[in-house]
């Protein structure tokens, strides 16, 4: 069937081609269109009867007239894959970018992928030092976790994901992640920071950068994600590397989803995003994980800008549902000058029970996380209350449990974009900063944590 | 016409074929590797039809070949302990098959058809039989004794009867007319199992978890809804139900959920050990696994295999208790489906009749006598997750308006890290009153007259919060602040339960009677202190009530709470003479 081209375009509208009076075409088959001009174009049909055929175009419809030639490939969207992979830079639809040549496959894979046999997944339990106080106290990561970054413009959230990506790593192992970068519709500039960091820190020689970049076809923005999760399969699960896949951001993979749907008039769910988001979504998340029997893993850390800081936002909130967790970044701490400026209330690990403990980080973690976490929400909640009635008005244990939660926020949160601490630093700066309490209003710390910890029994 | 057809259009999970005799619902071989499907369309020569497993590509042209059957679930000895996916394929089968990861076009029988059960026959040569008789027992796990049940639909005189070990496929049993009939049977999944009649609901669901049981209780054959945006604890609520409710069998459906959670469920079932009979809680379990990104409409399906295994078991006799999270998935399945037929949506793109589909799942919930007379029930608790938190969204609401207990969780609860995170007060329960006899007669006469007063006093607290949020604690009267501490002891000591403590996780409901009195003992000891010029704070800081509260971390609770409530409201009483 390859190698037969049609000219049998009826419409074109939006991202996308109809045409008809083709032989069978399968679902999902990738689609080649020559221009008349001579520029080629790929696509991948949406929709396929005897009568009518749609094709969706990665790089967009512009120039395409009904001259133009469609011919079908016979196959699905597969990348070729190899080791080769680390260390290169490619587009949006799995091109070479950094001028180098092809990639020689050792296979190619279908880039949809499989869903992971939920009964052949391994439970992740191996504690990810980020060397970030707030992440890995309050929302511990673990290998195989995906953890979004739930951010909005102009907040620094790259600063973080890179900081994560560098000092990422296992306790009391050397052993490096490979990263799988995937930019979806960030700018240039945006693109140039994450290049250069990793760069000069020379994770790029064993990273693989899938790029789209706001001016290249928003339609590729579909299929970029998939190209990256593909290779990091490959890596993790028949190359055995711990695989970190960044993806950023999120939101513009979404509005290209809703753009598809758009053209294709179908019935739009919330705010014109489709219905089918959520399963969409799942099948780009779902990726991570660890599988029986394989000694690589997949995390990931999708990072997203929720439009107008909304959380209850669709992209937000149905990510949320099916990530494990959320690091929430809070544009109030950022305009403080705190670095990084990440709100540990809405923030969660829900993998963090099975990673943080005596055997893994240390004892006290679980009773330290527990007691920071409430005496800062109850601080917090009582600068609510001194606005009102002012701080005359507030017992001694409101008073520390006020101071504290500045001290929180100035002390705890706040470290430089290079600043590496160990889980046990982190958690020797908790008990020195809740030395500022006294003991009697620490409830949630165990007695005998207490008296093997904290500062006034420790010489 | 013929039962094979051809493929006219492919569009996700949805195929058109032509050319094929088709009837709703008769389930479908699609292309040339067969991939399983179901019909729910037909338009003239043409039969639209939903794929359960993914279509890429596959053309136009391949064929379609109509099997004549509706989708429908095996039934029989084997299917406890097992993990299904949403068409009851074993997953572990699935993983011999075709590896980690689930491609396409695989068939697997939903028990080993070889196994040798030992058969006990419960009827006689000559006996009489009719649909839904037990005619043998199979001890299936030490717990549970698998009855084998004349097909609803049969009835007849017994001609032979067999006795001893056969597999689930042998026949063990004919009829003077000839009919075989075999430990395994068929049922079709979207049609409800017959009983006689529905029982109005007497009896709690035990769950050992104290907001649950005594301030909200559900039903035995009642149903539940748990909206909660998400991080507020939907998913371990449903684990903290399946593991420790007093149900006899568990169904637990992860519908469209996440894949390390099922893993979680799988890897801990087996060590848990079930309060109410000792044994591992796996052999009690069935689970059914359709993680969000395997396929769409092996979703929708999986509710009602799940609803149709725990139909089964209750026509055994059995209490049932089935767990769906979520069922907002299952709706976005719904929708997802409805859009790619162009039908006309309803709300929020849903389809009109999503309603009535959740009212129609729900309502294969009750406590039925069964064809065979006996007495058995099917829970259904069901998760929802609306978009948002917002409740006003068409899936909470259409659960709202048929399931009669409402448990709202709350994402402001969950991040003050008051777990179960369960709103006391927007939560409801319609069953208190069907169900308060069962309290008096076998937990105490008072007992409705607790539960009033513990809820009257956090209600109180919620009128009284909204003074304090203006003029701060210590402007109130000192009955109001000792209703307040009243009120924060009820949530501390009584609401809140730590689903991941070995002691606390679960607790007796005749101790959770007893906890719920010694607040109750407290407030009345400390108001008649107070009465006699003891200070608030004296009152509050005793060292011994403390003690009671921390108490409920500590094996052999129960049989310490009433001395330790002794010495309470004797150190209370105290606190006069200090002063």
């Amino acid at each position: 069937m390859t190698g037969k081209e049609y000219r049998t375009i009826t419409d074109v509208k939006g991202p996308l081609v109809f045409l008809n009076k083709t032989e069978p075409v399968a679902f999902g088959e990738i689609v080649t269109l020559r221009l008349t001009n001579g520029t080629i174009k790929n696509g991948q049909v949406l929709d396929t009867s005897d009568d009518l055929v749609i094709v969706q175009v990665f790089e967009g419809t512009s120039k395409i007239d009904r001259e133009a030639g469609v011919t079908f490939m016979g196959d699905v969207f597969k990348l070729p894959v190899s080791t080769d992979l680390i260390g290169r830079i490619l587009d949006g639809a799995g091109r070479p970018r950094d001028g180098g040549p092809e990639i020689v496959a050792e296979e190619t894979k279908d880039i949809i992928g499989a869903a992971i046999n939920p009964y052949s997944r391994q439970s992740p339990n191996d504690f990810i030092q980020t060397g970030v106080s707030a992440i890995d106290l309050c929302t511990s990561l673990v290998r195989g976790q995906k953890l979004p970054i739930f951010s909005a413009s102009g907040l620094p959230h790259n600063d973080i994901a890179l900081q994560i990506a560098r000092q990422a790593k296992l306790k009391d192992s050397d052993e490096d992640f490979v990263v799988v970068f995937c930019a979806m519709g960030i700018t240039a500039e945006e693109y140039n920071f994450f290049r250069s960091d990793l760069e000069r820190t020379g994770a790029l020689e064993s990273a693989v950068l899938f790029v789209n970049l706001a001016d290249d076809p928003a339609v590729e923005r579909i299929i970029t994600p998939r190209l990256a999760l593909t290779a990091a399969e490959y890596l993790a699960f028949e190359k055995d590397k711990h695989v970190l896949v960044i993806y950023t951001d999120m939101t513009n993979y979404c509005d290209a989803l809703r753009q598809i749907g758009a053209a294709r008039e179908e019935v739009p769910g919330r705010r014109g995003y489709p219905g089918y988001m959520y399963t969409d979504l799942a099948m780009l998340y779902e990726r991570a994980g660890l599988v029986k029997g394989k000694k690589g893993s997949i995390t990931q850390f999708p990072i997203l800008t929720m439009p107008g800081d909304d959380i209850t936002h669709p992209i937000p909130d149905l990510s949320g549902y099916i990530t494990e967790g959320q690091i929430v970044i809070s544009r109030e701490l950022h305009q403080q000058g705190i670095y990084p400026p990440i709100n540990v209330l809405p923030s969660l690990s829900r993998l963090m029970g099975s990673c943080i403990g005596e055997k893994t980080t240390r004892e006290d973690h679980k009773s330290v996380s527990d007691q920071m976490y409430a005496a800062y929400a109850q601080g917090r909640e009582l600068r609510g209350l001194v606005a009102i009635v002012g701080e005359d008005a507030l017992n001694e244990r409101d008073k520390q449990l006020l101071d504290f939660s500045g001290v929180f926020e100035d002390k705890f949160l706040r470290q430089t974009r290079d600043e590496d601490r160990s889980i046990e630093e982190t958690l020797d700066l908790c008990w020195s900063l809740m030395s500022s309490i006294d003991t009697k209003y620490l409830v949630r710390l165990d007695q005998k944590w207490i008296d093997k910890y904290h500062p006034d029994n420790r010489s | 016409m013929s039962n094979e057809g051809v493929i006219y259009r492919i569009s996700g999970p949805v195929v058109t074929a032509t050319g094929m005799r088709a009837a709703m619902y008769d389930v479908v071989r699609v292309g040339d590797e067969g991939l399983m499907g179901e019909v729910i369309e037909l338009h003239g020569d043409k039969a639209v039809i939903q794929v359960y497993e993914d279509t890429s590509g596959i053309r136009p042209g391949e064929p379609v070949l109509n099997t004549q059957e509706t989708l429908s679930v095996s039934l029989g000895p084997g299917l406890l302990t097992q993990i299904y996916d949403g068409i009851q394929r074993p997953l572990p089968t699935l993983e011999k098959e075709m590896g980690v990861f689930i491609t396409r076009g695989v068939d697997a029988d939903a028990f080993d058809l070889e196994k040798i059960w030992t058969f006990e026959p419960q009827v006689a040569v000559g006996d009489a039989v009719v649909g839904g008789q037990v005619i043998g027992h199979v001890q299936e796990t030490e717990t549970i004794i698998h009855k084998i049940m004349v097909p609803p639909t049969t009835s007849g005189t017994v001609k032979s009867i067999e006795s001893g070990d056969f597999n689930v496929t042998q026949t063990v049993c004919v009829l003077e007319d000839g009919t075989e009939m075999q430990m395994m049977q068929k049922w079709p999944v979207r049609t409800p199992r017959p009983f006689q009649q529905k029982y109005a609901p007497d009896t709690p669901l035990v769950t050992g978890m104290r907001i649950l049981d005594f301030l909200f209780p559900l039903a035995k054959g009642g149903a539940a809804g748990i909206p909660g945006p998400f991080g507020s604890g939907k998913t371990v609520t449903q684990q903290s139900l399946a593991k420790y409710s007093d149900a006899q069998l568990v169904v637990y459906i992860g519908c469209g959920e996440r894949g390390n959670e099922m893993t979680e469920v799988l890897d801990e079932f087996p060590h848990l050990i079930d309060p109410n009979t000792g044994k591992p809680l796996m052999e009690r379990t069935v689970m059914i696994a359709n993680t969000s990104n395997m396929p769409v409409a092996a979703r929708e399906a999986s509710v009602y295999t799940g609803i149709t295994i725990a139909e089964y078991f209750r026509d055994m006799g059995y209490d049932v208790a089935l767990m769906a999270d979520s069922t907002s998935r299952w709706a976005e399945a719904m929708r997802e489906i409805s859009s790619r037929l162009e039908e006309m949506p309803g709300e929020e793109g849903y389809p009109a009749y999503l309603s009535s589909r959740i009212a129609e799942f729900y309502e294969r919930a009750g406590r039925v006598e069964t064809l065979n007379g006996d007495d058995g029930s099917v829970t259904v608790i069901g998760a929802v997750s609306p978009p948002g938190g917002d409740i006003s969204e068409p899936v909470s609401q259409g659960t709202l308006r048929i399931v009669k207990v409402f448990w709202g969780l709350d994402a402001g609860l969950a991040r003050q890290r008051h777990f179960p995170a369960i709103n006391w007060l927007n939560s409801y329960s319609l069953y208190p009153q069907s169900l308060d006899q069962w309290f008096r007669d076998n937990i105490s006469q008072d007992f409705p007259e607790v539960r009033t007063q513990i809820s009257g006093l956090l209600q109180i607290e919620s009128e009284l919060q909204e003074i304090v949020q203006l003029v701060g604690s210590d402007a109130l009267p000192t009955d109001q602040q000792l209703t307040l501490e009243v009120a924060r002891m009820i949530r501390e000591f009584f609401l809140q339960q730590n689903g991941f403590h070995d002691v606390d996780a679960y607790c007796d409901i005749h101790l959770q009677y007893k906890m719920a009195k010694a607040i109750l003992s407290f407030q009345e000891a400390a108001k008649s202190a107070m009465a006699g010029g003891a200070q608030l704070n004296d009152v509050v800081n005793i060292p011994s009530r403390s003690d009671l509260m921390r108490g409920r971390f500590e094996t052999g609770y129960i049989d310490i709470i009433e001395s330790m409530v002794e010495t309470m409201t004797t150190e209370i009483a105290a606190t006069v003479e200090d002063n």
